[in-house]
């Protein structure tokens, strides 16, 4: 149960960091408000995540040394949540894809038999609704856009659609939830989005792993050394 | 421990005591307002005051739980622990008439009674949320999320004025 609550953990920790790289750089005030939003909600997960995992491994374990003092092989975070955020379709389209599958997994997790998991499922699915509505509104408002963003949601899809198949794929420890069982809903659902979108879903693309066991994609270590800097050169700094 | 008691028993002074304690993002409004004080448990040693959080990643949390320290020991309590639960899920239900009420006053929209965020159609029209200023229902949604986690961003289509919304949730 610790490592599985690492990987709710790291996932929203990672893609939360993701998006705060927006703050001050969204195409519009609001949208900046949007994404950055989403990003204090994920992160207000990862602490909940965190923290229940801290006192599972009990010891000196706390939210902040989980976060700021693994290794890179340490983190158990989907692939998705660490790509790079491209331009604003891509980053939508990967708030999308994922917020779409953490809907479903969240509406199993909350009447899972881990009380605790169970409870930040309850408690974060309200978010995780209004990110779905949020992003799904904007995969169709840019695929069904102009011809360039239409383009650039192509690109994107290019870009991200091999690293969706690790969600469905369960790692050794991931035993409450059955993410085989989700994959059907979640393309119906993409499809239903992506058709408004008038973008199609890839066909027969080769799906990347690795995450949810620590290898991940080069980009993780330059995220963890922009987020662990601090703890790094200063150990034990607080403010 | 030495409290004073009047009339009132240890825990109703508690409550008045935290009925104080004001949100730090939207001042207006107390923690008990908010609903986001769930018991209070006194044993030989201390106090114990449970809360829960609104939103997850709500920064508030934290310095909220140093006002409500902090008030207790200004009325002489000592070994106060403040714990955070989250089951059950706090929602805008949670909120007392009278917070409504204040929120409105102060400019804010109060969450609609009904959930209407459970609605995750597409494009879905507006929620009837009603101008705190001029009190139109002829309104639209600027933004789906706003100043804090708790808010979205609104506009009269009659005075024109923007104004925040406290989401339901």
């Amino acid at each position: 149960m610790i490592d599985y609550t690492l990987h709710l953990a790291d996932t929203t920790l990672i893609l939360s960091q993701r998006n705060s790289e927006w703050c001050g750089h969204g195409p519009i005030l609001e949208q900046d408000i949007a994404i950055t939003n989403i990003s204090l909600d994920l992160l207000g997960q990862a602490r909940n995540f965190y923290q229940y995992a801290a006192t599972l491994i009990g010891g000196n374990a706390t939210e902040d040394s989980l976060a700021y003092l693994r290794k890179e092989r340490e983190f158990k975070n989907l692939l998705i949540a660490e790509q790079p955020n491209g331009d604003w379709g891509q980053t939508i389209l990967r708030q999308y894809l994922y917020s779409q599958f953490q809907f479903l997994l969240y509406q199993k997790l909350q009447s899972s038999n881990d009380e605790q998991l169970a409870a930040i499922a309850a408690k974060a699915i309200k978010e995780t609704m209004y990110h779905v509505r949020w992003s799904s509104e904007w995969v169709i408002r840019l695929g069904d856009g102009t011809e360039d963003s239409h383009n650039r949601m192509l690109k994107a899809i290019d870009q991200l659609w091999s690293f969706t198949g690790e969600m469905f794929v369960a790692a050794s420890y991931e035993t409450l939830v059955d993410v085989s069982l989700l994959k059907k809903e979640w393309l119906e659902k993409v499809s239903i989005i992506f058709r408004e979108a008038t973008l199609s879903i890839p066909e027969k693309v080769f799906m990347q792993s690795g995450g949810k066991d620590g290898k991940h994609t080069e980009q993780l270590g330059f995220i963890l050394t922009e987020l662990q800097y601090m703890q790094r050169a200063y150990p034990g700094a607080q403010w | 421990m030495k409290i004073e008691t009047s009339s009132l028993t240890v825990k109703e002074k508690i409550w008045s005591i935290l009925s104080e304690v004001t949100d730090p993002e939207v001042p207006v409004l107390t923690i008990t307002d908010l609903g986001i004080v769930r018991d209070i448990k006194i044993n030989d040693v201390g106090v114990e005051i449970i809360i829960t959080p609104t939103y997850t990643g709500c920064p508030a949390m934290d310095m909220i739980a140093m006002n409500i320290r902090l008030a207790l020991i200004e009325n002489g309590f000592q070994n106060i622990k403040v714990t955070s639960v989250l089951s059950p899920v706090w929602t805008t239900d949670w909120m007392s008439e009278a917070g409504k009420q204040k929120l409105k006053e102060y400019g804010i929209a109060p969450p609609n009674p009904k959930q209407q965020v459970c609605n995750n159609d597409l494009f879905a029209p507006d929620e009837a949320v009603q101008c705190p200023h001029c009190n139109s229902y002829h309104t639209h949604r600027i933004s789906e999320f706003g100043s804090t986690a708790c808010k979205s961003l609104f506009q009269c289509n009659d005075c024109k004025e923007p104004f925040d919304y406290f989401k339901c949730h």
